[in-house]
């Protein structure tokens, strides 16, 4: 008996090992494969994946719809891009005045500032509808995603800040510890690309980010949150501050995304409105939904399936329609959005779960 | 003094649109209880489905007064928009009626993607130009230079004949006491002999309908459509709704006519006080500011009754 335990413990640890050297293998093998392109879209999954369990913690783990979520990643993104891009002090010489060098923020630095300012936000946000249903929240939130596009794209006169629908360019690439993630790092033996460091340091975020999910969900909180979802006049009959909880689920949410954000723009040097659109809010939902809402490894499963789905789709089903059709008949895009709305529909239809559910739920 | 006229007309104009979709919204939340997400893609259908059969009776039928033609189109596209609307219920909601409340939610918004995606497909990704069937030279109103046009007359008279009719029917006939009936308590209503099904799915289709007209209104007001054209006047009227007191009819109407002045006056006089830090552009954000200020002070909006705890 003891024997299989002790075996049992073992293949456990011998699984997580191989699992986490096919991680690291993981970028060497797609970008031999299939190229540079490949592995960026694997960092983006990366980042999905904290998206995704970010905003898996309100609807999933609280019960409450955000449709803006986007906006809270924006505001992280926006953050880097102002702290860490010659676009400031080349529209203030004030600003010039006092950075002389050029603004430099570190990444890390501007990460906490968005942490603060995410969280700040979530809570002004549902401060005045966690109290009302859930309806009004998700309204309320979409609301606010619209209202942080608008400003992006308008505040660029009179005063210039955010430089309108053209975005801002020139971003700081990402630094850890003295080392750019812009050009490869030689270790002597091996050349690692940059965007192999990303990779890892994304997938590092992720992990992070899973086991702080897992956490928190095994926690007092987190069962107090099942509990607000569940029945909220019991779990308020229960003792628990019901206010309180929710808008703690929805700072916490918002704090993942504003970290992913400031990464964001860091990894892609340029951001704009356009990437922030009420769709990209959708898009995160559908991989919370699809995935298995309110089940970690379903979320994850569900950011990477719905992050490189399209491209697989981009890759495949153009080019086989043009030598089937001999055009392209459906565009990619067009599909890919009528997938995504089946998909809604029908996961809530036959299997309110997600593909990959919680063992134990119906 | 020009301008404040000027902008309370373009304000009631629309204003009646959206109060045409907001009883909508109210009219389901009544009977359900429930936000219909998928409402301001019901609107588009209307605009798009009116786009074709205007184009189609413009070919066929040359010499035909175009009031007549648009006559002739109304019916049909507020009976396709009864149907769409009626599929959303039937497919996104109906099933998931005990469901926890996420779950329809999310199943709304998966048939708004779905509609604005076959709307992408059927007819185009770009915008297309509306063809001006109604009068719309400007006339001048009491000659203090502020004007009006033919075709926005004609948008607030029949959203308020429309209205009017929508209360009668909800106040005097025997399917508005179902509905009221519904409203109040579903089960009762259904041991008193009312098929809440049936009055379920008139409501969504009465709220199609009215969003069909408000698409065609709105269509014709901008001069253009394009399949994410339900997504904002989709979302104003639930403000709009929200406003009034959703739930209550009365205050849909008043809460869409109020928001419509408030944008349009928001706009119109937002540069001047702000000093030209903000212009026009951000004409949306005041339906936004409106719905935040709403929920913070008054929830139960204008008109409306405690709605804080139907969970």
């Amino acid at each position: 008996m003891l024997k299989v335990i002790a075996f049992n413990r073992l293949s456990q640890t011998a699984y997580l090992c191989l699992g986490l050297l096919a991680l690291i293998l993981l970028p060497w093998l797609v970008g031999f494969t299939g190229g540079n392109y490949w592995v960026r879209v694997l960092d983006f999954a990366l980042l999905y994946i904290v998206l995704a369990l970010g905003l898996n913690v309100v609807v999933g783990f609280a019960g409450l719809l955000d449709l803006g979520y986007i906006a809270f990643y924006a505001l992280g993104a926006y953050s880097f891009a102002l702290l860490a891009s010659p676009h400031l002090p080349q529209q203030f010489e004030s600003v010039a005045a006092v950075f002389p060098e050029g603004m430099h923020f570190s990444p890390w630095m501007v990460a906490v500032f968005s942490i603060i300012l995410a969280a700040l936000f979530g809570i002004i946000l549902g401060l005045p509808t966690l109290q009302l249903r859930g309806d009004y929240l998700a309204i309320v939130t979409l609301g606010f995603g619209e209202i942080i596009r608008i400003f992006m794209n308008n505040l660029d006169r009179p005063l210039n800040l955010t430089n309108g629908p053209k975005g801002i360019t020139a971003i700081d690439p990402i630094q850890f510890l003295g080392i750019s993630f812009a050009k490869p790092l030689d270790l002597g033996f091996v050349q690692i690309p940059g965007l192999y460091l990303v990779f890892y340091l994304f997938l590092l975020l992720a992990i992070a980010v899973a086991i702080i999910c897992t956490h928190l969900q095994n926690s007092r909180i987190g069962r107090a949150w099942v509990a607000i979802r569940e029945d909220e006049i019991a779990a308020k009959a229960m003792g628990i501050n019901t206010r309180n909880m929710k808008l703690l689920a929805f700072a916490i949410g918002a704090s993942f995304a504003g970290v992913a954000g400031v990464l964001f723009s860091a990894f892609q040097g340029f951001v704009s409105p356009e990437s922030f659109t009420l769709w990209e809010s959708i898009v995160i939902l559908a991989m919370v939904v699809l995935g298995g809402i309110g089940h970690i490894p379903g979320v994850i499963l569900g950011a990477v399936v719905l992050a490189v789905f399209p491209e697989v789709l981009r890759a495949i089903v153009q080019p086989l329609q043009n030598v089937i059709f001999g055009h392209v008949l459906i565009d990619a895009e067009v599909i890919r959005q009528l997938i995504y709305g089946l998909a809604l529909i029908l996961i809530m239809l036959y299997r309110p779960g997600g593909i990959w559910q919680k063992s134990g739920t119906k | 003094m020009d301008i404040f006229l000027q902008q309370i007309i373009n304000g009631l104009v629309l204003g009646s649109i959206y109060a045409l979709i907001a009883l909508g919204y109210t009219m389901v939340y009544g009977v359900l209880g429930i936000i219909n997400f998928a409402h301001g893609e019901v609107l588009m259908i209307g605009a798009m489905v009116s786009l074709s059969l205007l184009r189609l009776m413009l070919d066929l039928t040359s010499g035909l007064p175009t009031w007549l033609i648009l006559l002739i189109v109304l019916p049909f596209t507020m009976a396709v928009c009864a149907g769409v609307s009626y599929a959303i219920e039937r497919i996104a909601y109906r099933p998931l009626r005990n469901a926890p409340r996420l779950a329809p939610l999310i199943s709304a918004i998966g048939m708004s993607i779905l509609l604005q995606t076959i709307a992408m497909m059927i007819w185009s990704r770009n915008p297309m130009t509306y063809p001006q069937l109604l009068p719309s030279s400007p006339i001048d109103v009491w000659g203090s230079g502020a004007t009006i046009t033919g075709k926005e007359i004609v948008i607030i008279v029949v959203a308020l004949m429309v209205m009017s009719g929508l209360l009668f029917l909800v106040e005097k006939t025997k399917l508005g006491r179902a509905m009221r009936a519904t409203a109040e308590n579903t089960q009762i209503a259904a041991l008193m002999g009312v098929n809440p099904n049936r009055v379920i799915s008139i409501t969504f289709m009465l709220g199609g309908a009215l969003a069909g007209l408000a698409g065609v209104m709105i269509a014709s007001n901008y001069g253009n459509v394009h399949f994410y054209m339900g997504f904002i006047p989709g979302l104003k009227a639930f403000t709009a709704a929200v406003l009034g007191g959703i739930g209550n009819l009365q205050g849909a109407m008043l809460g869409g006519l109020l928001l419509g002045l408030i944008e349009s006056l928001g706009a119109g006089y937002i540069g001047e006080l702000t000093g030209g830090v903000f212009g026009s552009n951000y004409q949306d954000i005041f339906a936004f500011l409106v719905l935040i200020l709403v929920l913070v002070f008054r929830p139960t909006g204008l008109l409306g009754e405690k709605v804080s705890d139907r969970a």
